[in-house]
């Protein structure tokens, strides 16, 4: 990339907080995210889950509602949008109000946005209207005071990644100095049913690259990353490369040889100017099903990263749709920043034909080049790489 | 670095129109549903690739866009298959198909979600469609919008092409909804490679104003 694009700020929000420093100092201490749900509203069998606490959510999307605007009111609002609103209010305290200019943007990546508006016990919402993914934008958007209208990009399980390097792309480009973007999910009876129609789901909490992984394991949550061509944290990072690529093979379905995912990570390190060698880590997609690890497992042979240190970040607040690729993106900066590789979660013995580098325990090393993956149906594959400067 | 990019060929199918590369075909069939109607122009294209029955609305209608836009091209030909980006806007995303996924879970009585149609669920599918159909392995982005916006399909293409991630680029706007729908497709090439491919003209600016006449052709 010819122009600076720096990381200014973040959040993360799941089941382990609803901050950045809240949720690391869990993944650190080797706490998970899940707890087993048997609520028929929710799914027709007990299931692990991660899900965020509706009563604090609330009571954090009340004070800020309070401050910024006293006039509107709370049940304008879905539980998704209170989630984007909170992400994005912690996210950006210490760059507004310079983001809200023209040279600014607001991008949400979301797979299914407000789906949970089509159920009989949300008919009573006011506006329906922001079942369009469009209008939560807007709705997110001028809550804040974005001049530019949000763009949306909604992209199955790539979406975080893909937004992420839409928005790298366009600070490149000299479109915008400053790009805000935000992923979100939430977990409904449509999407768990989905998947459990799919036999994709895992009955204990996922256990990605393992051999007795079984299946993926659902989680919400909520991920708002600042770029900026001015702005920067203490230790600076900054995007260096991205790429995405299709399967071309089959829309459910992974790749079976990893072609085309490793073609996304070397395009994306070309884009960086490195060499495999010079990346410290991969944080993978790691769902925990039997044929995306393996799929990713063979990518990342073909990239020539089998050895480099890996790790999910799935197996401590689970799979969480379009928020993945910016919540597990975060949590990749976050060990740059503090020179901390992080155990993956639910990971005893390699379950892979590729022996994978999976990490066991947590440990400190010099972090310098990270790269994140990941890919979804419809076959698309996703790859960006972090630079510490 | 900023190539000056170009429309080659365009695509519309409306309900009574289906407008190729700016010429206009009038239906005179009477419209009964979209099920009818598309299948109708699946087998009036002459068409044969089974997987079209198994596609939810959106993708029928998109790949047979994509269809009609890349016949009698040389499109495929010109480029290596990792060297073609897909960019695909719409209002909806896929909500034509989460309400008929919905009718299957919310009656507990009569419950029967089926990974066939969750999978549909997600708009970019539709891009994998395509991607299946022609072996097409570059760039990919969905992006939704409450209207056709050519300044932001113009924005996302171009940050494809100038920086070399993509050579040349499928785009446009695909929107169902119940029997509400349309398709606008594009192919947008860069300057060095039409020259020598279209010597007669035939193309277009790639700018909002080219697009908007376009689109507004009825």
């Amino acid at each position: 990339m010819m122009r600076p694009v720096y990381i200014a700020g973040d959040n993360i929000i799941t089941s382990l907080g609803f901050t950045t420093p809240e949720v690391i100092h869990k993944v650190e201490s080797g706490i998970i995210g899940f707890q087993k749900y048997d609520d028929r509203s929710l799914t027709p069998t007990p299931l692990p889950l991660s899900l965020v606490n509706t009563d604090l959510l609330t009571g954090k999307f009340r004070e800020i509602l309070v401050m910024r605007h006293p006039e509107m009111h709370e049940e304008h609002f879905t539980r998704l949008e209170k989630m984007f609103i909170v992400s994005i209010h912690d996210a950006v305290k210490e760059t507004e109000p310079a983001l809200y200019g023209s040279n600014s943007l607001l991008i949400i990546s979301s797979t299914k946005g407000n789906i949970d508006l089509l159920e009989e016990g949300k008919k009573n919402f006011p506006d329906p209207g922001h079942i369009y993914l469009w209008k939560m934008a807007d709705v997110i958007g001028s809550f804040f005071g974005f001049i530019n209208r949000p763009v949306v990009i909604s992209n199955a399980c790539i979406s975080g990644v893909l937004a992420l390097s839409t928005a790298a792309r366009m600070i490149d480009a000299g479109l915008y100095d400053h790009v805000v973007v935000a992923g979100g999910d939430l977990l409904s009876e449509f999407v768990i049913s989905g998947f459990l129609s799919f036999q994709a789901l895992s009955p204990e909490p996922c256990m990605p690259f393992d051999i007795a992984r079984n299946g993926l394991s659902l989680g919400e949550g909520c991920g708002t990353l600042v770029l900026s061509s001015e702005h920067k944290k203490s230790t600076a990072v900054m995007v260096s490369g991205s790429a995405v690529t299709n399967d071309a093979n089959h829309i459910s379905g992974p790749s079976r040889t990893g072609e085309e995912l490793a073609m996304a990570i070397g395009n994306a390190l070309k884009e960086a100017g490195i060499n495999p060698g010079e990346i410290s880590f991969v944080s993978a997609h790691g769902t925990a099903t039997l044929f995306n690890d393996e799929m990713e497992s063979k990518s990342l042979e073909i990239a020539g990263l089998q050895h480099t240190p890996v790790n999910s970040f799935k197996g401590y607040w689970g799979h969480t749709l379009g928020a993945a690729g910016v919540i597990e993106s975060i949590a990749t900066i976050r060990s740059m920043a503090d020179n901390l590789l992080f155990r993956s979660a639910g990971f005893n013995e390699i379950g892979v034909s590729v022996p994978l580098n999976v990490i066991r325990e947590n440990i400190h090393t010099p972090v310098q080049n990270c790269l994140k993956i990941a890919s979804g149906f419809g076959g698309c594959n996703a790859a960006i790489v972090y630079r510490k400067m | 670095m900023n190539e000056t990019l170009f429309i080659t060929h365009s695509n519309i199918i409306r309900k009574h129109t289906v407008i190729r590369n700016e010429k206009v075909e009038l239906n005179n069939e009477i419209f009964v549903n979209f099920a009818t109607f598309i299948k109708a122009l699946y087998k009036k294209e002459a068409i044969s690739y089974p997987k079209f029955y198994k596609m939810d609305n959106l993708s029928k209608l998109g790949f047979l866009g994509a269809e009609m836009l890349l016949k009698d091209t040389a499109f495929l030909d010109r480029y290596r298959k990792e060297e073609i980006g897909i960019v695909i806007m719409n209002s909806s995303s896929s909500l034509d198909t989460d309400l008929a996924y919905n009718e299957t879970i919310k009656d507990k009585s009569n419950y029967f979600p089926s990974p066939s149609v969750f999978v549909y669920t997600l708009p970019n599918i539709l891009i994998g469609e395509i991607c299946i159909r022609h072996k097409i392995k570059g760039e990919n982005a969905f992006l939704v919008s409450d209207q056709f916006d050519p300044g932001k399909v113009i924005e996302s293409v171009k940050l494809l092409l100038d920086k070399d991630h993509a050579q040349a680029c499928l785009c446009g706007w695909v929107e169902v909804l119940g029997e509400s729908f349309e398709s606008v497709l594009f192919l947008v090439e860069k300057e060095k490679t039409i020259k020598e491919y279209y010597p007669l003209g035939g193309y277009s600016p790639f700018t909002i104003e080219s697009l908007q006449q376009i689109y507004q052709k009825k």
